[in-house]
């Protein structure tokens, strides 16, 4: 029994996070490179735009605030302790996570049900969607549900987790924190492999591709063939410069 | 000055018969697959209409092009702030109801059924879901409906007049309308290109032409709320935004784009112009009483000798200013004045002109309209040429002041309100007939004739030059297509090996939906 247990444990606590972790890196680099036309957020709002919002915006709004809500609580975890040291803040913390995290279940829930309703959403969705939002459904759920019942975790994150998964990406992967925690947690940090698996072959693609250089660009792009100005000149030779298209 | 060169369009509203062969050889060649079926990069519209997507041009709906705050120029509904925030929800988008459903008829069944009692029928489907549907758009919905209370009287032109002036346009004895075709107007000034978060719109500078790269666009979908003429389309199946591409491939073969080389009333001109890069801030920013001025003002001269030293030195090949120099779009819009930006008060700066259309302003006179009801028969309407169709010239400008359409409707199209625009064209254009008039016909004094030209500021040889461009000008008069110089485009594709092979050179594999 307890070989059983260890070797669930090793695989879903350690090769699960490689495993995970590779196919995602080399994953999207390869969609990227080998098919840039199958990068798209793939929008449905052309479709039907009122319910949309009701889903798309509490969805974006709650994953991103949780998303790096995680991401900091591993990269600074002293830095959400010494947050918490002091109990209202804490509070504040928390009960702000507890919040958008409602917001997220909310939108998916509304996500889920207009991709089902809608006559014309559905055309445009597929397996993988579904399979998503159901596994984004269940992570959500369960995230609440352990925020509620083992508080608080924010702290416990960045003291317990935060140590194992570090141990995961130094290569010397160390499960002894986590392998004691309870079930739902441990089904929330598998989950998160899962979703993290799939990236490259869903549409949650597009997260990687935000329009951040947008914020510093001149608005309007102009795209020569070649730099005709140098071509004209006769010193210089025909292929001074590669052009920047493509 | 830093001179470009840009392909730009004339349509001749006048010669426009609303006949849609062009929209139809658009559609055959560029969106009839799957998920563009509802897009037409070449539509006609009836104006006064709705137009397609319904009331396009009310940007307090759409948010489209740019305004103007403090003296800067910002895009409507998108742009750095807006598009960025409303990303997860754009609340200024078009949905495919404000174009249409897209259909077909199950015309299988026509063949398929079996013996019945009554006849098959083929019953519309919807494109997308492909559920039987009630078609309650199509996208020339509005086609010579004028007049009519759910398309010609919703015109967003028609806000700023006075609702006696709406009674008169509409009342049947007067009624008119005109076609209205549109593609997109490469802009010098993108609302489409500037909205992109992703920077997947560009313009090309070698002719300016506004294409989306399908690799890089990734449904942020801004483009179609910036693009004040809504000719940049969301394809709903692959998540990609999709525009006219001015037959690009075509253009660089040397042949005129599918729309225009198809056009039956010839109403169509293609022609390089030559501009001044540095000026498209100040001429896009400009005050709106004189934003038409500023646009014509950012074109040049091809023949001054300045103009080809600066445009040589910026690398404009010396086929692109011959072209320019033979360019039939610059001379309807900058040698004759007689072609205008469409909606230049959204300043993109469009690079589609049109001739505004003669025939509903001048086809009939107020005074006579009262004598022509008295006449009348109760049934039918006796023909009388007085009345539907003036070329008297006892009253020289008489008719174009009591237009069957006011000029204010004009000048909101073409000239951004302002009625002394429309009108100089169209003394022009009315010149140009009572001059040929005399010379064909031969009835009209001659002091009348030349009190015309001088009226519109034509002389006799310009005025014989215009009516031969508009009327009787050939397939290589009317499409003066500089050469592409494809060999130096293809230069920059990476390894022609990579295609070997394939049908082209743009997708190495099948341009699928993204999982
Ligand atoms: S007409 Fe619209 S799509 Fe075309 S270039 Fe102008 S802004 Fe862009
Ligand atoms: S083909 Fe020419 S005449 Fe016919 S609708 Fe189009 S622009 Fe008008």
């Amino acid at each position: 029994m307890d070989n059983l247990f260890n070797a669930l444990n090793n695989f879903f606590l350690i090769a699960l996070p490689y495993i995970a972790l590779f196919v995602f890196v080399i994953g999207s680099i390869w969609r990227y490179r080998s098919n840039g036309f199958k990068f798209s957020s793939l929008s449905s709002q052309f479709l039907e735009g009122r319910q949309l919002f009701w889903g798309s915006v509490p969805f974006h709004m709650g994953i991103l605030f949780l998303f790096f809500g995680h991401l900091i609580a591993f990269l600074i975890p002293s830095g959400v302790l010494a947050w918490n040291a002091h109990p209202a803040r804490l509070i504040v913390l928390e009960v702000t996570a507890f919040i958008f995290a409602i917001a997220l279940l909310i939108g998916l829930v509304n996500l889920l049900y207009r991709r089902i309703t809608n006559p014309r959403i559905a055309i445009v969705t597929s397996k993988m969607d579904y399979a998503i939002i159901v596994l984004l459904l269940v992570q959500v759920f369960n995230g609440i549900w352990v925020a509620y019942n083992f508080r608080w975790g924010s702290s416990w994150f960045s003291s317990v987790l935060s140590p194992y998964l570090w141990s995961i990406f130094a290569l010397q992967p160390d499960t002894s924190a986590v392998a004691s925690l309870p079930w739902v947690v441990k089904s929330h940090i598998v989950a998160a492999y899962l979703i993290v698996l799939l990236i490259p072959f869903s549409r949650l693609v597009h997260f990687l591709v935000p329009p951040i250089d947008y914020i510093w660009r001149p608005y309007q792009r102009v795209i020569w063939y070649w730099n005709k100005k140098e071509i004209r000149k006769a010193h210089t030779p025909w292929s001074l410069k590669r052009p920047k298209n493509n | 000055m830093d001179v470009r060169s840009q392909i730009s369009m004339v349509f001749h509203l006048d010669k426009c018969i609303g006949c849609h062969t062009c929209s139809v050889a658009c559609k055959n060649i560029w969106t009839d697959r799957k998920g563009v079926e509802y897009q037409w990069w070449n539509n006609v519209e009836t104006k006064p209409g709705t137009g397609y997507p319904t009331k396009w041009e009310d940007q307090d709906i759409y948010k489209g092009g740019w305004e103007k705050n403090n003296g800067t120029i910002n895009l409507k509904g998108a742009g750095k702030k807006k598009g960025l925030l409303n990303i997860f929800h754009n609340p200024h988008l078009p949905v495919i109801d404000d174009y249409y459903e897209p259909f077909t008829y199950k015309y299988l069944d026509l063949i398929e059924s079996p013996e019945m009692d009554d006849q098959p029928t083929a019953r519309p489907v919807s494109l997308i879901t492909g559920k039987p549907i009630d078609i309650k758009m199509g996208p020339n919905w509005d086609d010579d409906l004028s007049g009519t209370p759910d398309f010609a009287r919703k015109d967003p032109n028609l806000q700023d007049l006075s609702p006696a002036e709406q009674e008169a346009m509409f009342q049947l004895e007067r009624m008119a309308f005109f076609y209205l075709p549109r593609i997109c107007n490469h802009c010098l000034n993108p609302a489409c290109v500037a909205s992109c978060p992703s920077g997947a719109i560009y313009k090309r500078g070698e002719d300016g032409i506004v294409l989306i790269n399908q690799q890089v666009c990734r449904a942020w979908r801004m483009c179609v709320t910036a693009c004040p003429y809504k000719k940049s389309y969301y394809n709903w199946h692959t998540g990609k935004s999709e525009k006219c591409i001015l037959c690009y491939p075509r253009l660089e073969a040397g042949h005129a784009p599918a729309c225009m080389h198809s056009c039956v009333g010839r109403i169509r001109y293609l022609g390089v112009v030559l501009y001044d890069a540095d000026q498209i801030e100040n001429a896009a920013s400009a005050d709106e009483s004189k934003v038409v001025d500023s646009q014509l003002d950012m074109l040049l001269d091809p023949f001054d000798p300045k103009v080809i030293q600066a445009a040589k030195e910026n690398g404009v090949p010396d086929s692109t200013i011959k072209a320019a120099q033979q360019s039939p779009t610059y001379k309807f819009v900058k040698e004759w004045g007689l072609a205008l930006p469409l909606h230049p008060e959204f300043r993109t700066l469009p690079m589609l002109f049109y001739v505004p259309p003669l025939l509903p302003v001048m086809a009939s006179l107020g005074k006579q309209n009262t004598s022509q009801a008295e006449k009348m028969d109760p049934i039918a309407k006796v023909w009388n040429d007085d009345w539907l169709y003036d070329t008297s010239t006892e009253d020289l400008w008489g008719t174009i002041d009591q237009a069957r359409f006011p000029l204010k409707y004009m000048a909101n199209l073409f000239a951004a309100g302002d009625e002394e625009k429309v009108k100089i064209v169209l003394k022009k254009l009315m010149a140009v007939r009572i001059h040929r008039r005399n010379v064909t016909v031969g009835d009209i004094a001659p002091e009348k004739v030349e009190a015309a030209l001088k009226g519109a500021d034509l002389e006799a040889e310009v005025a014989e030059e215009i009516y031969k461009l508009t009327s009787l000008a050939k397939f290589d008069q009317r499409f003066v297509i500089p050469p592409a110089h494809r060999e130096q485009a293809l230069e920059m594709l990476e390894f022609t090996g990579d295609t070997k092979g394939s049908t082209g050179f743009g997708f190495k594999e099948k341009p699928e939906r993204g999982l």
